[in-house]
């Protein structure tokens, strides 16, 4: 486990000596404390949108952080040749997929934390309520759910040889599962045959990660805590899809050819 | 005498994308052996096979046939790597990170206790005389200071065996020295050192035994005395011979 902690903490200390991250998080912060203070006509539903537009910012934020910091980690080690001197040593290519993901997930979580505390500060200097189990669900569906995320990315990163390629590429699977997804499974019940069959698969394959999007809504519309065993379960389930992405990334990086000369 | 590094019939085959085409062949069934306490020289022209040998040793590359083994252990296990020191011949290291937090990662790596880290730490720097750049980043340090962090972070777990490609390669005179003087100390402290050289001159002054490579075959290996006895020139002309150069000797 050394190894694993050792590797993502170059991790976390790449990500905060980048100045990128800082201006994203101050344009996030700022939009945020815009949009959510503002007031047109003291009307509550134009208010709700400008929640809503928030939360989404805060999602793409962050999928931003997570997809681009997972996606340029090992290429960027083999590109810059530190891949060498790493392996030279008692470092195995499980390792390295493990301690960087755990590294970009630190920094999601980082980010994720700073998001929702800094949106829950600014709804709560509104409304003069603060629904801190309603904010703590949200948070850890979203922390679970960008960890399928940094996976699918790591995976990315060894199939793809860019890593521009790999980031729109899981830019493009993210979006559809978060926009799409929860709409395959009707679609598939209007189907018949073949069709109906490929497109349950399809569905059934997917990460569900638009669940945790879809929890904004009870943040929006102020809708009674969901069970902390649904949360559980989702956390589990996406748990698993991440160390299935991993292992994939493993297998692919198992035995790809890295040559000194 | 123990063998340290110890190679059997090791043969690697790059495949060819051409269809039909035969793999290219590195290595041909290369026999060595390196005992504790030497400094070997690894020679050869450029693509002669030195760089795929420590691409074998490193783990990097599986060998097609044949095994390779450090402190008897297989080299394609990770733990055969737990008593070496590695410095390439580029600097390939985090940009980003001091020449103190570098030092501190990889002694993470191999799992050294914090308070013994710390002091390691403190004496390699010393020894690389980098004391006074020991907070500044990598990429604010010229060639020669990453290259002495590089010696650095390959000393860092007390290896045994130090392998070294290209130790000297675009350093400075001085700094050329201070490589020098660093494998005579390990030398010294019965350390074995395995490096890959251009610089014969260099090779002749510190190095027990060398070995000459060519075309992925073993052409010479043996004493450098011994050689230059035998051969009745010095180091340079024996390689010059053995690669085939035809001009006057």
């Amino acid at each position: 486990m050394n190894i694993i902690f050792a590797l993502a903490g170059v991790v976390v200390k790449e990500m905060y000596r980048r100045k990128d991250f800082y201006v994203l998080f101050v344009m996030t912060a700022l939009l945020t404390l815009l949009a959510g203070s503002a007031t047109f006509f003291n009307d509550p539903k134009i208010t709700g949108y400008l929640k809503e537009i928030c939360l989404l910012l805060i999602w793409v934020a962050t999928l931003v952080i997570a997809l681009t910091s997972a996606a340029r980690q090992i290429p960027a080690e083999r590109e810059s040749r530190t891949i060498f001197p790493l392996l030279a040593k008692p470092v195995t290519r499980w390792h390295v997929i493990v301690g960087k993901f755990l590294g970009c997930w630190v920094v999601a979580a980082l980010a994720v934390a700073m998001f929702y505390v800094f949106f829950g500060a600014v709804v709560a200097a509104r409304e003069h309520a603060l629904p801190v189990a309603h904010y703590l669900q949200a948070a850890i569906l979203h922390w679970m759910a960008l960890a399928v995320v940094i996976a699918l990315a790591i995976l990315g990163s060894i199939v793809f040889s860019a890593p521009s390629v790999n980031v729109t590429i899981s830019f493009i699977v993210v979006g559809g599962v978060l926009t799409l997804g929860e709409h395959l499974n009707k679609l598939a019940s209007r189907m018949e045959g073949l069709s109906q069959t490929l497109t349950s698969i399809v569905y059934f394959l997917l990460p569900h990660i638009e669940w945790a999007f879809a929890y904004r809504d009870l943040l929006l519309f102020n809708q009674p805590l969901a069970p902390w065993s649904a949360v559980l379960t989702a956390a589990v389930y996406w748990a698993a899809y991440a160390a299935a992405l991993l292992i994939g990334a493993w297998l692919a990086f198992r035995r790809k050819t890295l040559t000194l000369g | 005498m123990d063998a340290i590094l110890r190679m059997d019939k090791l043969r690697v085959e790059y495949p060819v994308k051409q269809r039909g085409a035969t793999p290219k062949v590195a290595l041909h069934g290369l026999d060595l052996t390196v005992n504790a306490g030497e400094v070997f020289g690894f020679l050869g022209p450029n693509g002669a096979g030195k760089t795929t040998t420590m691409n074998v040793l490193l783990g990097f590359v599986q060998p097609t046939s044949g095994a390779a083994y450090l402190f008897g252990v297989d080299v394609r296990q990770p733990i055969a790597r737990q008593r070496i020191g590695f410095l390439p011949e580029l600097t390939y290291y985090y940009k980003f990170l001091t020449a103190e937090e570098i030092l501190r990662f990889y002694a993470k790596v191999f799992g050294i206790p914090s308070a013994e880290a710390d002091k390691r730490i403190d004496d390699l720097i010393k020894l690389v005389e980098l004391e006074h750049a020991r907070k500044r980043p990598l990429k604010s340090y010229s060639k020669g200071m990453q290259q002495r962090v590089g010696l650095a972070q390959a000393l860092i777990n007390n290896p045994d065996l130090l392998i070294l490609d290209e130790p000297t390669s675009g350093l400075d005179p001085l700094g050329r020295m201070k490589v020098r003087e660093i494998i005579q100390r390990l030398k010294d402290e019965g350390k074995t050192v395995f490096f890959s050289s251009h610089e014969l001159g260099e090779v002749e002054t510190v190095c027990d035994r060398v070995a000459i490579v060519n075309q992925g075959e073993l052409k010479e290996q043996g004493r450098v005395s011994d050689l230059m006895k035998e051969h009745q020139c010095d180091l340079e002309k024996i390689f010059l011979k053995i690669v085939g150069y035809q001009g006057q000797l």
